[in-house]
């Protein structure tokens, strides 16, 4: 499954957010897009999984433009978003959460117990969390949950929205442990991140995305070791 | 203060009784509250007596008819989260169609009932599909607009009789032995508790069901629920039709006992207080909404012979109930827990809206 992106431009009322990026992200790869806040990164991520109309450009889902295709319709494809801000639906507990992740898969109730038995496989702390309302999770358990739940889908491409936002350290290198894990089973990952050192460290390809442009594209290694990239997202580009 | 809190937990403790109840005991139950409430029209105590008004209309109207439209209209809010402030114009619009077909057609009763459902759904569907994409107070302020459009096109409209409305609206033929008269209130009232109990019935069982599941996402967070694959402007547009219906319900049944409508009858006042008695009975709880709905209806005729400052009296009990319980009488379960009783959506693919 590959993910392309061919000039997309995405606006906010007057305000254009996105301004003609292209990005592609190859079957099997991790592809990461780092940059600075109101870089457009979340609006990216949002513009590919429906939630936001695209101006004009393409999003091409395995050669298929999906640019006009309501939400819903994508999740269907395969194509699933763990959501900025851990949207898990609070009043649930974390079983319908991920139930809810199989809402529209035909065979849902075939596939129920085997992929519930992956995810607690990969996030044992779910399984003890079962019974208990989404939103009496910790931050980093709701986050497991998030990317539990899009799982549960059965995605070929994973969209994942700052998944270490707000997290304590060992929980960021534990997630990032888990999205690696997720990657080898392979899931195509595209992953959005203000953590550029975890981000670049983990994906194959990154781009880093600036007031709406991509001006950097580069396998994550080089970009780890960029001067320009270290001074402005690493934090030590001073030394 | 806090061993008052939980003693008055009526919620939790109903729920514990019901759900560790065998089967048989919950049918007799249920056959035992159902038969009270028709046997109701016959009650003569002093202490729920409405002087000034006549107690078996009071139960058709108003406690008989905001319970069916608060029901309908906890659908709509209380289920999947949409503010909808303009409610009274599905109601108005069956009512209407009953009053226009009854007077200038030889269509009885039941025969203009589903038109007059059909009629609200369909206004339901034209106002839903383009307001929909709202959220929040832009819908409630769209849906405000339309309740009081229809208001005022009935009022301005001489063919339908202007703001003088419409009279000899025809009463429903017999059913078995109960003749429908505008001296006898109770057959109306079996009626409209009829429908109120195939209603409730109905709404129950798609609560458990997928689309009750995925009003419940749409309530929480619409984005993410597009996200799970949820057609959310498919179901919102469903929980707004349904609703709707059972407004539509109530206007057919209630053109045809009171006989004679004027469009200020159908005023905003309405809306809100049907609205009230969904939040202040506990939103999203269908046994809550109807006790809400019972208690507003009721006390305002209850008070009666305080004359004039009973509104005033209502309104402050109104404010002091919510501070005391701000969820609601009869708030939705708290879920922290699992409830097992919710958990058949996967089982059944039953009820599913296509």
């Amino acid at each position: 499954m590959r993910l392309e992106i061919k000039d997309l431009h995405v606006h906010y009322g007057k305000i254009e957010a996105i301004k003609g990026v292209s990005i592609v992200v190859n079957e099997g790869e991790i592809v990461t897009l780092i940059g600075a806040n109101g870089a457009g990164k979340t609006t990216m991520l949002k513009t590919i999984s429906g939630l936001r109309p695209v101006t004009s450009g393409q999003i091409l889902f395995n050669g298929e433009d999906i640019s006009k295709m309501p939400a819903f319709k994508r999740a269907d494809l395969g194509l699933s978003q763990a959501p900025e801000g851990r949207g898990i639906f609070v009043g649930m507990t974390v079983l319908e959460n991920l139930e809810m992740g199989k809402y529209n898969r035909k065979d849902r109730k075939k596939e129920m117990a085997e992929d519930l038995e992956k995810v607690y496989h990969l996030f044992p702390r779910l399984k003890e969390r079962a019974f208990q309302a989404g939103g009496t999770l910790s931050g980093g358990e709701q986050q497991m949950l998030a990317i539990g739940r899009a799982l549960m889908s059965r995605p070929k491409v994973l969209l994942l929205d700052e998944p270490s936002m707000g997290l304590a350290p060992l929980m960021i290198q534990n997630i990032f442990n888990i999205i690696t894990e997720i990657n080898k089973t392979g899931v195509t990952i595209l992953l959005v991140e203000q953590n550029a050192q975890q981000a670049l460290q983990r994906a194959h390809r990154a781009y880093v995305l600036e007031v709406g442009n991509v001006v950097k594209e580069a396998k994550a290694s080089d970009l780890l070791n960029d001067p320009a990239v270290r001074a402005a997202y690493l934090g030590t580009g001073a030394h | 203060m806090a061993n008052l809190k939980s003693s008055l937990n009526l919620r939790d403790k109903g729920a514990e009784y019901w759900e560790r109840s065998p089967k048989w005991r919950r049918v007799a139950l249920a056959i035992f509250f159902i038969a009270i409430c028709y046997a109701l029209p016959f009650l003569n105590n002093p202490l729920v007596n409405t002087p000034g008004s006549d107690f078996q209309s009071v139960l058709f109207y108003p406690v008989g008819m905001y319970v069916l439209m608060a029901i309908g209209l906890n659908i709509v809010v209380g289920k999947s989260g949409l503010l909808d402030l303009g409610y009274v114009a599905f109601f108005a619009i069956g009512a209407y169609t009953m009053a226009i077909l009854g007077t200038k057609t030889s269509l009885n009763f039941w025969e203009i009932l589903p038109i007059g459902v059909g009629l609200a759904m369909l206004s339901g569907v034209l106002l839903g599909t383009p307001t929909l994409r709202l959220r929040g107070d832009y819908l409630a302020i769209v849906t405000l607009g339309f309740g009081e459009i229809v208001r005022i096109f009935a009022v301005n409209t001489d063919a339908i009789g202007g703001s003088r409305g419409i009279a000899g609206i025809p009463t429903p033929p017999d059913v078995f032995n109960a003749k429908f008269t505008i001296l006898d209130p109770k057959p109306y009232y079996w009626m409209l508790l009829t429908f109120t109990l195939l209603i409730i019935w109905m709404v129950r069982r798609m609560a458990a069901r997928r689309p009750g599941r995925a009003w419940d996402a749409i309530r929480q967070d619409d984005d993410v629920a597009q996200l799970m694959g949820i057609n959310t402007r498919k179901y919102k547009v469903w929980a707004f039709v349904l609703g709707a219906a059972v407004a539509g319900v109530g206007g057919v049944v209630y053109a045809s006992q009171i006989l004679s409508i004027v469009p200020d009858q159908f005023n905003l006042n309405i809306s809100i207080l049907i609205l009230a008695c969904v939040v202040f009975g506990g939103i999203g709880n269908v046994w809550g909404v109807i006790l809400g709905a019972v208690l507003l209806a009721f006390t305002p005729e209850r008070i009666r012979f305080l004359s004039q400052p009973r509104i005033l009296v209502f309104g402050i009990a109104l404010v002091v109930m919510m501070n005391l319980r701000p969820d609601g009488i009869l708030p939705k379960k708290k879920r922290e827990h699992f409830d097992p009783d919710w958990h058949t959506v996967e089982e059944s693919g039953e009820g599913e809206i296509k």
